[in-house]
C-alpha cells in the first residue's frame, strides 16, 4: 500500500517538473474542493498532489492596465471581497461565489473550477461570458488561451499534462458595461446548476447593446460561448423581439442530456428563460442599476 | 411560537425553557459521538458491498486478501449463526431476525447494489481498503425490479423463492413480491358509494426518502478472551443493539454489554443493527477491538430509507361534505426483504376522520432496494399525502374551506378507530380551530402564491421503560435513564424529576446508562420516551420523596401522613411537634442515619398513550417559468397533551415539517437502468437547507392533557411529519391548476404539470 506523495512547490517551474516526474499520476491542488472529495471518494487515484498555492501571485488578484488578473487559485471568499472586481464584473464575482458553501468558499477557486470541467461549473460560464483569457505556464514558457478552449468535456481539458493554469485576465471595461450569471437548482445554495447562463454587454451612451457575449452551462458536455445569442442582443435595446432571438438562439445552442438533475426539455427551456434573465440583470447593471445583485433564479 | 397556553401555575419547573443539559458539550465538539472512540490496538474494519442490484453470489475467494500483511480478520455470511430466527419487538415494528442477518452480511444472494458482502479488519484503513480489493466475488446476475408496480406484475423478477403472500387464503401457488396484504375495514363501502352525493378518486405516489440524520451508522466492538464483549455505538436503543447482535452471533445477553454514544439524528433509521454484528464478529476472529464507520454513500446505499409508496383512493361524500365512505389499497415499498409499515399506513390513513365505511388493503412489496427501515410516523405520511389529497379535492370540488370539511368529518373521543382502539383525549377539532384562528389562516395571499392544508396523525406508544433517581448526599439528584437522547429527553427527564422532587432544575443531571447499568427500555422510538421513560422517572421520584417523607417522620418521630413535601423540603403538620422543616439536602446529608443511600429505580410498562393530531397550514409560490418552488409562510399546530419543554416541543413540529418538504419537494431515490442508484450523496439527495425555508411558525395546543401520565405528555416527534406532504402538494396543485399526484414536486416535475417543461 502506498501512500499519496504531497508537494508544495514554490516556483510554477518546480511544479512543472513535479508534474512531468509524477508523469501521469499527478493532479495540481488549488483549493482542493473537488480533487480532495474525487479522492476520498476513490474516484481520484493519484500518487502525487502539487498544491500551487505557495507558487507567488497565483492565489491573489491585482489590477493591471485597468483590467485584473485573478490568480487561478485565489479563494472564492478572496474574490467575493475585492472591491474593484465586484464593481467591474459583478456576474463573475457571483458565479465565483455561488460554489459551494461559505466555508468551501475559503478555498474554491475559478482555476480549480474550470480544470475540473464539470459542465456545471458555475463561475465557467461567467468567464467565458466576460471574455477572459487564461494566463498557461509549461515547460516552454506561458501561452494565452480564452476560458471557453480549455474544456473539451466531462473531466476533461485541453491543458498539456505538464501544463498549469495560472491566472485568468480580464479585460479593461468599457463604459456602460454589465455581467449577470444565474443558475437554477432546487434549492437556495449547497447545489449544482441544473442549469446556468451568464451574459456580460456593453451599450451606447443611450443604452443601445453594442456588444453581448452570452454563455451557458450544464446544458453540453461543456461550457459554451453561444455567439448567436449574443448577435440577438446587438443593436437592440433589449426589446421583446431581441430577447425572443436570443432565447431561440440559446435554445436551439443546448445539447443537453437527461440525468437525475433535470430532462432534455426542463434544460433547453430554463437556458433560455435564465439567459433572457442574465441579459436584463446585465443591461440593468450597464445602465448603472445595481438592483439584481446577487440574484439567483 | 405557542398559542398563549401558560403552564399552570402548580408547576415550577413543566413547561418552562431551560437550556439543553447537553448543549455545551454538542457545540463544543466534547460530545462523543459513535465515530469518536479509541481503544488500544483498535483495527479499522469496512465492508465490500455488492456492486450489482441482484445476483446470486457464486464464490467469495478472500484468500489473496487474507495474506496482506495487516489484514487480521475476515468475515461473511457463513460467520453470523442466527440459528432459529424468529422476530424480536424493534419499537414500531417486528424484526424477523434471520433477514436482518442476511441484510447486515448477504447469504448466498445479494438483493441491492450496497448490500454488505464481507467484512475485514486491517491495521490501517489504506490496508482495509486495499484488503477489499483483493477480495474476489464472483456473482451471477440477476435481472432486478425497483419500481414497486412493477415488482408485483407477473413476469417480475422475483427476490425470495420462498415469499408466498401471508394474508391470502388459499396460500399462493406461486412465490411473488408481495410479502403480505393486510385487510382493514367495515361497513358497507359498496352501499355508501352507490348513493355518494360526491366521489372523490385518485392515484398517488411517493419517493423513496432517507432519515437524512447527520451521524453515519458507527461502532466499536471489542471481544472479550472470556467470551463477554462491549459495544459502543451511535443507536436509538442500546437494549436493541445488544438484542440484535446477540441473536445474530448466537450468544447469551448478558455476555455482550452496550454502551450508547451520543446520536447524531436517527428518525427510526437506528432502531436496527447494521455494523454492531459485523464489527463483533471481525472482533471475536482477531481478539481486537474493532471499528466500522459508515460513509455517507454507505447509509445511502445500505442503510433503511423509507418505503417509497404507490396508492389508489376513492371518498364518497354527501353534498354537505360529509365523508360516508373510504376505499384505498396501499402497496408500499419494503426494500429487500419483507416488512414495510404499510399495516400502520392503513391504520393511520383516516385515523383523523369519522368515516363509517372502510375498506383499506395494504401490500407489502419487496424490491432491489436497501431494507426499509423506520422513518418517523413510520408509513404514515405517505397515506395521509393520498388522503388529504383527496380531502382537498373534496373541499374544491363542494368549495368548503379545508378547515371547515375536517372540522365536519373529525374523530371524537369515543369513536373506534378502523384498528379497534377507542380514541381518548383527542384535540383534534380544537387544533383545527386553533389553526383557523391564527393569523397565518387569515392574513391575504399575494398574487401568485397559494395555501395549502392537511392533516396528520400518530398513535405514539408506551411500552417498557425503566428509570432510577439517586439523591446525591449533597441534596442534589441525578437521573439515570434508559434512553439515547435524540430530542433533548435529558431535559425532559431531569424537568419531571425536578418537578416532582421540589428541586430546581439546576440540581438535577440526566445521563443514559448502559445495558448493564439499568434495567431494560424499548427503543427511543413511537414518541415514547417523554411519556413512558418519563412515567418511570417520575415514579422513582415519587418513590425518593416517599421515602424522604418516611425519614423526615422517622427524624420527628411522627406519623408520615403528618409529614408534607413541597419545595424540596419537609414539614411537619403535626402541631404537637415544635420541629424545623427538612430540607433534601439535610436529608441527603443525613442518609446513613435514616436507612442508607436514598434512590429507586422503576421498572414499568406504560400504558396510556394518547395519540396526537397535527394541522399544518403551508404558503407557497411557484416561478412559472422554471417550475421552481418557495415556501413563503408555514405553519405547524398540534395537539402535544402538555409540553414539558415547550421550546423542544416546538423543535420537533419544526423539524418534521422541514423533514415533510423535503419529502414533498425534491428527496427522491433516484434509480438507473441497471438498478444502482445515481444520486447516494447529499448533493444531488436534495434535502432542504436552513435557507430553503421560512421560520415555521408553532401552535401547541395543549386543550388535552393525557390524565395517563403524570404531567399530561403525550407523543410529539412523529406527528409533525405527516401533514406536510399534502400541505405542500395542496398549495402547489392550487397554482399549477391541477392535482399533483407524484412526489416529488421538484421543478422539473412542476414545469411539465404546468404544461411548460
Amino acid at each position: 500500500m502506498s501512500g499519496v506523495e504531497y508537494i508544495s512547490p514554490g516556483t510554477v517551474a518546480e511544479a512543472i517538473s513535479a508534474l512531468q516526474a509524477a508523469g501521469g499520476n499527478g493532479r495540481l491542488l488549488a483549493g482542493g474542493t473537488d480533487l480532495l472529495v474525487q479522492m476520498r471518494g476513490g474516484r481520484a487515484k493519484p500518487k502525487v498532489v502539487i498544491d500551487l498555492k505557495g507558487i507567488p501571485g497565483i492565489a491573489a488578484i491585482r489590477e493591471e492596465a485597468g483590467g485584473f488578473i485573478i490568480g487561478a487559485a485565489a479563494s472564492g471568499a478572496l474574490i467575493g471581497e475585492h472591491e474593484g472586481l465586484r464593481k467591474a464584473w459583478p456576474g463573475v464575482v457571483e458565479a465565483a461565489n455561488l460554489i459551494g458553501s461559505t466555508q468551501v468558499q475559503g478555498r474554491a477557486s475559478l482555476g480549480g473550477n474550470l480544470c475540473n470541467a464539470s459542465p456545471a461549473a458555475d463561475s465557467v460560464p461567467a468567464l467565458i461570458a466576460a471574455g477572459a483569457i487564461c494566463v498557461i505556464a509549461g515547460p516552454n514558457g506561458q501561452r494565452e488561451a480564452p476560458v471557453e478552449t480549455i474544456q473539451s468535456g466531462p473531466g476533461k481539458t485541453t491543458l498539456g499534462k505538464d501544463e498549469v493554469l495560472m491566472a485568468f485576465k480580464l479585460p479593461k471595461r468599457p463604459a456602460h458595461s454589465g455581467d449577470a450569471y444565474l443558475r437554477l437548482i432546487p434549492r437556495t445554495e449547497m447545489d449544482i446548476a441544473v442549469v446556468g447562463a451568464a451574459v456580460s454587454v456593453t451599450l451606447d451612451a443611450p443604452g443601445k447593446c453594442i456588444s453581448a457575449r452570452v454563455s451557458i452551462g450544464a446544458v453540453a458536455p461543456t461550457a459554451l460561448l453561444v455567439e448567436t445569442a449574443g448577435s440577438a442582443l446587438v443593436g437592440s435595446s433589449f426589446d421583446d423581439v431581441a430577447l425572443a432571438n436570443l432565447e431561440a438562439a440559446v435554445a436551439v445552442a443546448c445539447k443537453p442530456i437527461s440525468d437525475k438533475r433535470g430532462t432534455i426539455e426542463y434544460r433547453t427551456k430554463v437556458a433560455a428563460v435564465l439567459a433572457r434573465r442574465a441579459a436584463l440583470i446585465a443591461r440593468d447593471r450597464a445602465q448603472g442599476s445595481d438592483r439584481a445583485q446577487g440574484a439567483a433564479s | 411560537m405557542s398559542d398563549g397556553n401558560q403552564p399552570p401555575v402548580d408547576f415550577k419547573v413543566v413547561g418552562q425553557r431551560p437550556i439543553r443539559p447537553d448543549g455545551v458539550d454538542k457545540v463544543t465538539g466534547r460530545a462523543q459521538f459513535g465515530a469518536d472512540f479509541h481503544l488500544p490496538g483498535m483495527l479499522t474494519g469496512r465492508i465490500k458491498r455488492s456492486p450489482h442490484a441482484h445476483a446470486r453470489i457464486v464464490s467469495i475467494d478472500a484468500s489473496a486478501a487474507e495474506k496482506l500483511p495487516g489484514v487480521k480478520a475476515i468475515v461473511t455470511g457463513v460467520d453470523l449463526d442466527v440459528g432459529a430466527g424468529g422476530d424480536i419487538e424493534a419499537g414500531e415494528h417486528a424484526a424477523a431476525m434471520k433477514d436482518v442477518a442476511a441484510n447486515v452480511l448477504a447469504g448466498d444472494k445479494v438483493f441491492y447494489q450496497g448490500h454488505a458482502v464481507a467484512a475485514v479488519a486491517a491495521t490501517s484503513p489504506e490496508v482495509a481498503a486495499e484488503a477489499l480489493d483483493l477480495i474476489v466475488v464472483t456473482y451471477e446476475i440477476l435481472p432486478h425490479v425497483i419500481d414497486v408496480d412493477e415488482a408485483m406484475m407477473p413476469g417480475a423478477p422475483v427476490l425470495h423463492d420462498d415469499m408466498y403472500t401471508k394474508g391470502v387464503t388459499p396460500k399462493p401457488a406461486k412465490p411473488s413480491n408481495v410479502a403480505q396484504r393486510h385487510v382493514m375495514g367495515r361497513g358497507d363501502v359498496k352501499a355508501a358509494f352507490a348513493s355518494a352525493g360526491v366521489v372523490i378518486e385518485g392515484r398517488y405516489t411517493t419517493a423513496a426518502v432517507h432519515q437524512g440524520y447527520i451521524e453515519p451508522h458507527a461502532c466499536v466492538a471489542s471481544w472479550g478472551a472470556d467470551g463477554q464483549s462491549t459495544i459502543w455505538c451511535s443507536s436509538q436503543g442500546q437494549f436493541l443493539v445488544r438484542a440484535m447482535t446477540a441473536r445474530i452471533l448466537n450468544l447469551p445477553l448478558s455476555d455482550l454489554k452496550v454502551i450508547p454514544a451520543e446520536i447524531g439524528g436517527g428518525f427510526g433509521g437506528k432502531t436496527t443493527v447494521y455494523l454492531e454484528p459485523v464489527a463483533l464478529a471481525l472482533s471475536r476472529k482477531c481478539g481486537r477491538p474493532v471499528k466500522l464507520v459508515m460513509s455517507r454513500e454507505e447509509v445511502f446505499l445500505a442503510s433503511g430509507p423509507t418505503s417509497g409508496a404507490s396508492m389508489d383512493i376513492k371518498l364518497a361524500a354527501t353534498k354537505d361534505g360529509k365523508i360516508t365512505a373510504a376505499e384505498m389499497e396501499l402497496r408500499y415499498q419494503a426494500g429487500a426483504f419483507a416488512g414495510s409499515p404499510v399495516n400502520l399506513g392503513c391504520m393511520t390513513a383516516f385515523a383523523c376522520y369519522d368515516v363509517e365505511n372502510l375498506a383499506l388493503v395494504g401490500l407489502d412489496v419487496v424490491s432491489n432496494r436497501p431494507k426499509v427501515a423506520a422513518y418517523r410516523a413510520p408509513g404514515a405520511p405517505m397515506a395521509a399525502f393520498a388522503v388529504e389529497s383527496a380531502i382537498d379535492d373534496l373541499a374544491r370540488k363542494l368549495d368548503m374551506d379545508p378547515i371547515d370539511l375536517r372540522i365536519l368529518n373529525a374523530v371524537k373521543d369515543g369513536a373506534k378507530t378502523v384498528y379497534g382502539a377507542t380514541v381518548r383525549y383527542s384535540a383534534f377539532i380544537e387544533t383545527l380551530e386553533a389553526v383557523k384562528a391564527h393569523p397565518h389562516y387569515k392574513a391575504k395571499l399575494k398574487p401568485g402564491q397559494a395555501r395549502g392544508v392537511a392533516a396528520g396523525f400518530w398513535f405514539n406508544i408506551g411500552g417498557e421503560s425503566s428509570a432510577a433517581v439517586h439523591v446525591d448526599e449533597d441534596g442534589g439528584a441525578t437521573v439515570v435513564s434508559s434512553n439515547p437522547d435524540i430530542g433533548g429527553s435529558r431535559a425532559s427527564m431531569a424537568m419531571m424529576a425536578a418537578e416532582t422532587l421540589g428541586l430546581p432544575i439546576e440540581r438535577v443531571r440526566c445521563t443514559i446508562a448502559d445495558t448493564t447499568s439499568i434495567g431494560f427500555s424499548g427503543s427511543t422510538g413511537g414518541s415514547r420516551v417523554t411519556f413512558a421513560t418519563g412515567m418511570a422517572v417520575v415514579e422513582a421520584a415519587q418513590k425518593v420523596v416517599a421515602d424522604l417523607k418516611r425519614r423526615a417522620a422517622q427524624t420527628w418521630e411522627c406519623d408520615i401522613a403528618h409529614v408534607e413535601w413541597r419545595d424540596g423540603v419537609a414539614t411537619c403538620l403535626d402541631p404537637s411537634k415544635n420541629v424545623k422543616p427538612l430540607s433534601m439536602k439535610v436529608l441527603a446529608s443525613k442518609s446513613a442515619k435514616t436507612g442508607g443511600p436514598i434512590a429507586a429505580e422503576v421498572s414499568l410498562n406504560a400504558q396510556g398513550a394518547a395519540a396526537g393530531y397535527g394541522v399544518h397550514v403551508c404558503d407557497l409560490e411557484i416561478d412559472a417559468e422554471t417550475g421552481r418552488t418557495t415556501v413563503v409562510r408555514y405553519t405547524a399546530a398540534q395537539d402535544v397533551g402538555r409540553a414539558i419543554h415547550p421550546a423542544y416541543v416546538e423543535g420537533q413540529l419544526q423539524g418534521g415539517a422541514a423533514q415533510g418538504v423535503g419529502w414533498a419537494l425534491n428527496e427522491e431515490y433516484v434509480y438507473n437502468k441497471q438498478g444502482l442508484l445515481d444520486n447516494a450523496s447529499f448533493l444531488d439527495y436534495r434535502m432542504p437547507v436552513a435557507s430553503d425555508l421560512p421560520m415555521i411558525d408553532t401552535i401547541l395546543v395543549e386543550a388535552k392533557p393525557n390524565p395517563r401520565h403524570p404531567y399530561g405528555a403525550k407523543g410529539v416527534g412523529e406527528v409533525p411529519i405527516v401533514p406536510p406532504l399534502a400541505a405542500v402538494s395542496n398549495a402547489v396543485s392550487a397554482l399549477v391548476g391541477k392535482r399533483m399526484t407524484a412526489l416529488p414536486l421538484s421543478p422539473v416535475s412542476v414545469l411539465a404539470a404546468m404544461g411548460k417543461g
